[in-house]
């Protein structure tokens, strides 16, 4: 696999994009569905990954292949499509702060050709995307770079929410690795997908977390 | 079977010169029986409308079993109300020889036009195989009232295969696009990032270009139900319960929270308008939910 290097770099927890202050509605769903074990957090992190994860791989993948080839319109429709699939105003608004972030993490990095038209902020998996092609990763891998942040992130915020072994956290992660290579290589078959036709699989109950959590007086993670 | 199922409606005039809406195409093919019918119970949505074509679908056989293919054209015409409802729930079955089922709903509302559809359940049974598209077209100045509710399975039955699709897009810019996957088939969607434990899960998704000034605010009505306000002139009222009659309920306390023409609680301007302004004051905060139950009883289900 080409730029291998980079493809871990941008994967990396330790980049600077500020994915350790979110839980991806893992805090909230502690609270709500009582979940106190590896197993629940498990059933947690396939979830996510088999829909939002799927659908912001997929973004990623289109994402890098706009950017790749210079289409700044496609990748400003891109941004509004993935507004259409996130019924949740609290995700929208977090979903574009970690794109804000991350998009300063990578300029400082890489010069990236951002869409003049885009008056906001980006979603995070658009810019993802758009940072992959940046590196010359492909499609195929900023998906996979999406699906590692879909569990890690939630996975290291439950060490925190959850008395849990992070040995035990760690070995659910790499359980689910199988997973996670089928999913991108669907994502990655998106590539060139119409934006209308692109997956916009729905997670209903992290919805409504997310829409709890925003409301909480005293919360560990932003999201 | 194959089925292919027709209804346009659109805006006349009466002697009077009154506008009504009238009913123009309707083309039925079993087991998709479409049938003008008179109101059985108050239709809150469409009170404050002059004239309105009702229409009800009636299932003409069972199913959709697995090799059937189905389709709905709807277009409301410029100006006209149409009001569509179901006499059942659908139930989703296996085929004799498997394969697998598909439902396509396609629908235009023009300019100036109001479309309510009052959904029943779909009820995806064990073995099931079945994929449900609603595409809808809205014109800028169109409106949309849509329930949409899905059950995972009979009493004490784990569902097969549904794949759910939908989406609305107005004045050709998308709106609104989201997709459910339940069954064997998907992976997690027990999870309790997707549906946990439910057994139901119902969607209203309400259109009305009034809101492109002032939204009405998120709020949280429950632990499991919360009205959403979309990117755009939209809201969704989304609702999770164990069984669809608390899950109506749900949804009937979102739409309360509407205000205005699509609220069932009011019925008189003057009160209405008191609500719309204190739910506007007290947005995003959960009201006890006696207060709302109290007022949902304005409006009962009689089936």
């Amino acid at each position: 696999m080409a730029h291998s290097a980079a493809l871990l770099l941008l994967a990396d927890g330790r980049l600077p994009a500020g994915g350790y202050a979110h839980s991806g509605g893992l805090e909230p769903t502690v609270h709500i569905h009582g979940l106190t074990d590896v197993a629940g957090l498990e059933g947690f992190l396939e979830g996510r990954a088999a829909t939002a994860g799927l659908v912001a791989a997929s973004f990623a993948a289109a994402a890098c292949r706009a950017a790749q080839t210079g289409q700044h319109a496609l990748l400003c429709e891109l941004d509004r499509q993935l507004d259409v699939r996130t019924p949740s105003k609290a995700t929208r608004a977090v979903s574009r702060a970690l794109g804000r972030q991350l998009l300063r993490a990578v300029t400082s990095i890489r010069s990236i050709d951002v869409p003049a038209q885009s008056r906001r902020d980006m979603h995070q998996p658009v810019v993802y995307g758009m940072a992959a092609a940046a590196f010359g990763l492909e499609p195929k891998q900023a998906a996979l770079i999406v699906l590692h942040e879909s569990v890690a992130g939630p996975a290291a915020a439950a060490v925190k929410v959850l008395s849990v072994d992070p040995f035990a956290v760690q070995a659910a992660l790499a359980r689910l690795t199988d997973f996670l290579d089928t999913l991108a290589q669907q994502a990655g078959e998106h590539a060139d997908t119409p934006p209308d036709d692109l997956p916009a699989l729905g997670t209903p109950l992290l919805d409504l977390a997310a829409e709890h959590h925003r409301n909480w007086g005293v919360r560990l993670f932003a999201s | 079977m194959t089925a292919r199922a027709t209804l346009a409606t659109r805006q006349d005039f009466d002697h009077t010169g009154r506008p009504v809406s009238k009913v123009h195409t309707l083309r039925s093919q079993a087991p998709l029986i479409l049938r003008p019918t008179h109101s059985k119970e108050p239709e809150p949505q469409v009170l404050r409308t002059g004239s309105v074509a009702r229409v009800s679908l009636v299932s003409g056989a069972a199913g959709p079993l697995g090799g059937d293919d189905f389709e709905l054209n709807i277009r409301v015409g410029a100006g006209s109300t149409l009001l569509l409802n179901e006499i059942s729930s659908t139930l989703l079955l296996p085929g004799a020889r498997g394969g697998r089922s598909s439902m396509r709903i396609n629908i235009a509302v023009e300019e100036d036009a109001t479309f309510v559809w009052m959904g029943e359940p779909i009820i995806a049974a064990r073995g099931c195989h079945h994929v449900h598209t609603i595409n809808i077209d809205l014109a800028a100045s169109a409106r949309l009232f849509m329930r949409d509710e899905l059950q995972f399975g009979r009493h004490k039955e784990q569902p097969g295969n549904l794949l759910q699709n939908m989406r609305v897009k107005r004045d050709g810019q998308p709106l609104f696009c989201q997709q459910q996957q339940i069954g064997p088939a998907a992976v997690g969607w027990r999870s309790c990032a997707v549906l946990g434990q439910h057994k139901c899960i119902g969607t209203v998704l309400v259109v009305d270009p009034q809101w492109c000034a002032n939204q009405p605010p998120t709020h949280l009505f429950s632990a499991n139900a919360a009205l959403l306000p979309l990117e755009g002139p939209a809201v969704m009222i989304s609702a999770l319960a164990a069984e669809t009659w608390t899950l109506r309920k749900h949804l009937e306390q979102g739409i309360n929270l509407l205000g205005g023409r699509w609220s069932v609680a009011s019925t008189e301007p003057a009160r209405e308008d008191r609500q719309a302004d204190r739910h506007r004051r007290t947005s995003d905060q959960a009201i006890p939910i006696s207060e709302t139950i109290r007022q949902g009883n304005d409006y009962e289900y009689t089936n």
